[in-house]
């Protein structure tokens, strides 16, 4: 007998059924994220400023989700690639697929809110400083990623290579960022002034756990849109490709 | 085993003879490295500070631009159908593949390195540790850039693509491998901590490399 969680991952594997679920889903995901970003960042305005960095501290309610979720979306897209390799999900490489530029964004954001936290604190835009420098590392793995999706026509095959290297990466972005750390000690010993407080005070800590939550269902609503985009647009591919093969015959 | 053996034969005979083009990626090295004091200028003793890293870097590229025609060409004569159909692991077989690339491209590079060494004024011992970082570190070149050639033969597309995917993998092979050169010429830190993260990294490609390598050529060919 089959349990609940699978019947509903066989019932999404039909395209038709999932964009009609996403259809009803979609307008309260986006209205929950809506709200909870609201009051996130009426919250973070709220908030008292650092004793140390005043007004800046507030980039962190921006900058610490995008980070997060920087790595939540590598991580998405592995658990779509095992469904690709492992169990042929038919969904599972448009959710891979789907995910790559928005979590090439968030990693983008991330980087950029960093370095214009730096500026005031450290002085200067860029710091080869490990956590900058491993974040910079994965935005170029999804870029090559986006790439890769880019260069091949045929989805199905693209899929499978995209699955096979997002895979790799997930094995090698631990490696990556402990050589980088590694890396950073050697050549910087201690040169970067850290944020004043180790343990965040509470006034900080709900208004971010609010952000981090907010910016998880944006990507959740994000992410659901782009698959049913792409998937309407195989859909438009695959009628086209008959009519073309049917002007032909 | 034997076919294993018979097949690093041949890779090994294939890439020496004409046509191969194994020794292309040392004229590659060369010209790298000869390239660096024309950017940097021809102050030997900036050239020395900076020759661990430039060598370092000019491997790199030379093994990693190398792999491309890995599994290329035999897809070209249709002798990779023959190597996925055969009773011989797949993921062996890919080993077996990279190994002999390894033998034929990477080997001639650090053979290479005490020559360019001298071209950047680099005293012995900082020929030497180059040069055993070197053979530490480029069979991890070798086997994590098979992934890229692999998906490369799948796909097609070669070139740069391949070099975008593969690059940001090969990071912590360079960190450690120039790590533990610099360790050797300057201190302050020991050259074992280095050197035994670099060997590490050799091994887990070994693991990764053909798996990945197998795996997407089992779900790309058909």
């Amino acid at each position: 007998m089959l349990n609940q969680g699978t019947m509903t991952l066989i019932d999404l594997a039909n395209p038709t059924r999932f964009l009609a679920l996403t259809a009803r889903v979609l307008p309260w995901l986006a209205g929950a994220t809506v709200i909870l970003l609201a009051i996130g960042l009426y919250q973070a305005a709220l908030a008292p400023d650092d004793y140390q960095q005043g007004a800046t501290v507030k980039i962190m309610f921006i900058h610490v989700p995008n980070a997060w979720l920087s790595m939540f979306v590598w991580g998405v897209m592995s658990l779509a690639s095992l469904g690709t390799l492992v169990w042929r999900h038919p969904l599972a490489d448009v959710a891979a697929k789907a995910a790559a530029p928005i979590g090439a964004a968030f990693t983008f954001l991330a980087l950029v809110t960093g370095s214009l936290w730096g500026r005031p604190m450290w002085g200067t835009y860029w710091e080869w400083d490990a956590r900058l420098t491993s974040v910079l590392i994965l935005f170029l793995m999804y870029l090559g990623l986006i790439a890769l999706w880019r260069a091949v026509e045929d989805p199905s095959r693209a899929a499978r290579a995209a699955a096979v290297l997002t895979l790799v990466g997930a094995i090698n972005l631990p490696i990556i960022k402990f050589s980088v750390d590694w890396w950073n000690t050697l050549h910087q010993p201690a040169s970067v002034v850290r944020m004043g407080g180790s343990t965040l005070d509470r006034s900080f800590l709900i208004p971010l756990l609010v952000m981090a939550i907010g910016f998880t269902l944006l990507f959740l609503t994000l992410h659901l849109a782009a698959m049913r985009n792409e998937i309407l647009r195989r859909r438009v591919r695959s009628l086209q490709m008959m009519q073309a093969s049917r002007q032909a015959a | 085993m034997s076919a294993l053996a018979a097949l690093i034969r041949r890779d090994i005979r294939i890439a020496l003879r004409v046509g191969g083009g194994a020794l292309i990626g040392v004229l590659f090295f060369l010209t790298v490295v000869v390239l660096m004091p024309f950017a940097v200028g021809p102050d030997l003793a900036l050239l020395t500070r900076l020759g661990p890293a430039i060598l370092w870097l000019g491997a790199l590229l030379a093994s990693l631009l190398t792999l491309d025609r890995l599994f290329m060409a035999d897809q070209e004569d249709g002798s990779l159908d023959l190597i996925t159909m055969s009773r011989t692991p797949l993921e062996l077989a890919c080993a077996a593949k990279a190994l002999a690339h390894w033998l034929a491209a990477g080997v001639p590079l650090i053979v290479a390195t005490p020559v360019l060494g001298l071209l950047l004024n680099l005293d012995m011992l900082a020929t030497a540790a180059v040069a055993l970082t070197l053979l530490a570190g480029t069979p991890a070149l070798t086997f994590t850039g098979m992934i890229g050639a692999a998906l490369a033969v799948t796909l097609h597309r070669g070139g740069l693509l391949m070099a975008v995917l593969v690059l940001p993998l090969s990071i912590p092979v360079l960190i450690f491998g120039v790590a533990a050169s610099q360790a050797a010429i300057t201190g302050p830190l020991s050259f074992g901590a280095p050197f035994s993260i670099l060997c590490a990294l050799s091994l887990v490609s070994f693991v990764i490399g053909p798996l990945a390598a197998a795996a997407s050529l089992r779900h790309g060919l058909d």
